[in-house]
């Protein structure tokens, strides 16, 4: 399995990426780990014929914690986000996350942005980043803008970012209370059957904030409001918890595939999502 | 979109050829440099069996161009031990018989190796989650992770009275 022939540049800064991007539009295409993007390329399920490396680029790695904002450049590994102390510390939902994501010579060039970018809804870094309510960085030839995780994914393979942009870092504020990232999978190296990632503060008793985000249970990552409202000012008894359960399971949209029926992903999206919370509760 | 210059240095020896960009890593190994040590098994990112080590990374040279290893250093198992004197993990796994067909062993010694690199002394569930990416269709993986875990005892008996 031979991919299609290409040119192939490696610039070392980004205007030289996004000049590149203008001048071939939809013929050129950005890579970072590659496992995502060479698999397809390599089934020619898709014609490039520039393949722009963002290997050489050393603004676009790495991780900074200052005070409650976290930032992770783009071409960050997930071995990276693992091996963090730091990031472990100030937000160990990433790594609980990042250790389910793949096998270990996938994790070790595999990239934040490569996973959040790439619009696949079986990517978990999405849902993740729904759930830390994370903004997306993106930089084109009009300049930079920023766009929330939460508004970014639009279908599958289709996000709020412009061929000619490419995404340079993620932020998101320190996360405090309980969290947990849970997902079903048939084995170490598969996608989500379902997945689900939650954080939960409480304060004097009751349920202070929350977040709920699920991962391949619909065409995008699906940010659950409405579980979100029936946990919050609640004291998270168990009928509560019932109620939110439910809320995320009606906010899914399953297709069935190789991993199941609709109603099965559903029975599995309401134990994940149970046991999400659950453990973000207990955390707490 | 003709060939390029691809300058490596693979176990220890700078190389250089013309290949094509789109060229995968384990084709170059095993073609070009007549590295047949790495195997490929699924060709699509899943076996770990075509497993090297690149820049101190283990990765799966099935999905790697070779334009991504200008300038890399790869080290493959042809690196790792030799006919007259094997290496370590390749010792163990003789002697706890952690191979039978042998299709995924310089994949899975490889991987060991930079596991045990970067966790000198793993508990055997570090070396099951370790080498979860590379697959076995015939040990039943025990003999392996036993092996593996002879290793590190072994590598560390002989720091310990370096
Ligand atoms: C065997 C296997 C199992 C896997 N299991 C999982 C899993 O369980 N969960 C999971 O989430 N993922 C999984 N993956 C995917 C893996 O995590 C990928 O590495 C990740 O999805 C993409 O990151 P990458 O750096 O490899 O991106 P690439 O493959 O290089 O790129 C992916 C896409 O994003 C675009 N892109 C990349 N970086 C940028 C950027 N900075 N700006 C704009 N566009 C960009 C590319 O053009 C491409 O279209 C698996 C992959 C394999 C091979
Ligand atoms: S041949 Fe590369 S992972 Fe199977
Ligand atoms: S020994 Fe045969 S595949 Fe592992």
């Amino acid at each position: 399995m031979i991919a299609s022939a290409f040119e192939y540049h490696k610039p070392d800064t980004v205007d030289g990426v996004v000049s590149l991007l203008s001048k071939w539009g939809d013929d050129a295409r950005v890579i970072a780990g590659g496992h995502s993007l060479i698999p397809v390329m390599k089934q020619r399920m898709t014609d490039i014929s520039h393949l722009i490396d963002l290997g050489g680029i050393a603004e676009l790695k790495g991780i900074s914690i200052d005070g409650d904002k976290i930032n992770i450049g783009a071409m960050t590994t997930q071995h990276e986000l693992i091996a963090s102390e730091a990031l472990a510390k100030a937000a160990p939902l990433i790594r609980e996350a990042s250790l389910q994501i793949a096998d270990p010579q996938v994790r070790y060039l595999g990239t934040i942005g490569g996973n959040v970018a790439n619009g696949d809804p079986a990517n978990d870094m999405p849902g993740l980043m729904q759930t830390l309510d994370a903004t997306y960085y993106l930089t084109g030839p009009g300049g930079s803008r920023e766009v929330k995780a939460r508004d970014f994914y639009e279908a599958a393979y289709f996000t709020a970012r412009e061929d000619e942009e490419i995404l340079t870092a993620i932020s998101f504020a320190k996360p405090s209370g309980g969290f947990a990232y849970e997902k079903q999978k048939r084995k170490i190296g598969d996608y989500a059957t379902a997945a689900a990632g939650v954080m939960i503060t409480i304060e004097g008793g009751k349920c202070k904030a929350a977040s709920v985000a699920l991962t391949n249970l619909s065409d995008t990552p699906v940010y659950c409001a409405a579980a979100v409202d029936a946990l919050v000012g609640s004291s998270l008894d168990d009928a509560t918890i019932k109620t939110a359960v439910k809320a995320a399971v009606d906010a899914s949209d399953p297709v069935a595939d190789t991993r199941g029926p609709v109603d099965f992903k559903k029975h599995v999206a309401g134990v994940i999502v149970k046991k999400a919370i659950t453990s973000a509760v207990a955390r707490a | 979109m003709g060939k390029t210059h691809l300058k490596m240095t693979v176990n220890g020896k700078e190389v250089e050829l013309l290949t094509e960009p789109r060229q995968l890593l384990i084709h170059v190994l095993r073609e070009d440099l007549n590295l047949t040590g790495a195997h490929i098994g699924c060709e699509s990112s899943h076996c770990g069996a075509c497993t090297v080590d690149m820049n101190g990374m283990s990765i799966k040279s099935c999905t790697v161009f070779a334009a991504q290893a200008q300038d890399a250093e790869i080290t493959t198992i042809e690196g790792l031990g030799s006919s007259d004197g094997l290496h370590v993990l390749q010792e163990m796994f003789k002697e706890h018989h952690g191979l039978q067909c042998g299709y995924c062993t310089p994949g899975m010694i490889t991987r060991a190796h930079r596991l045990l690199q970067e966790n000198s002394n793993p508990t055997e569930e570090e070396v099951r989650f370790g080498i979860s990416g590379n697959l076995c269709r015939c040990t039943g993986y025990q003999n392996i992770v036993k092996a593996i875990l002879a290793a590190a005892a072994k590598m560390n008996e002989v720091k310990e009275s370096a």
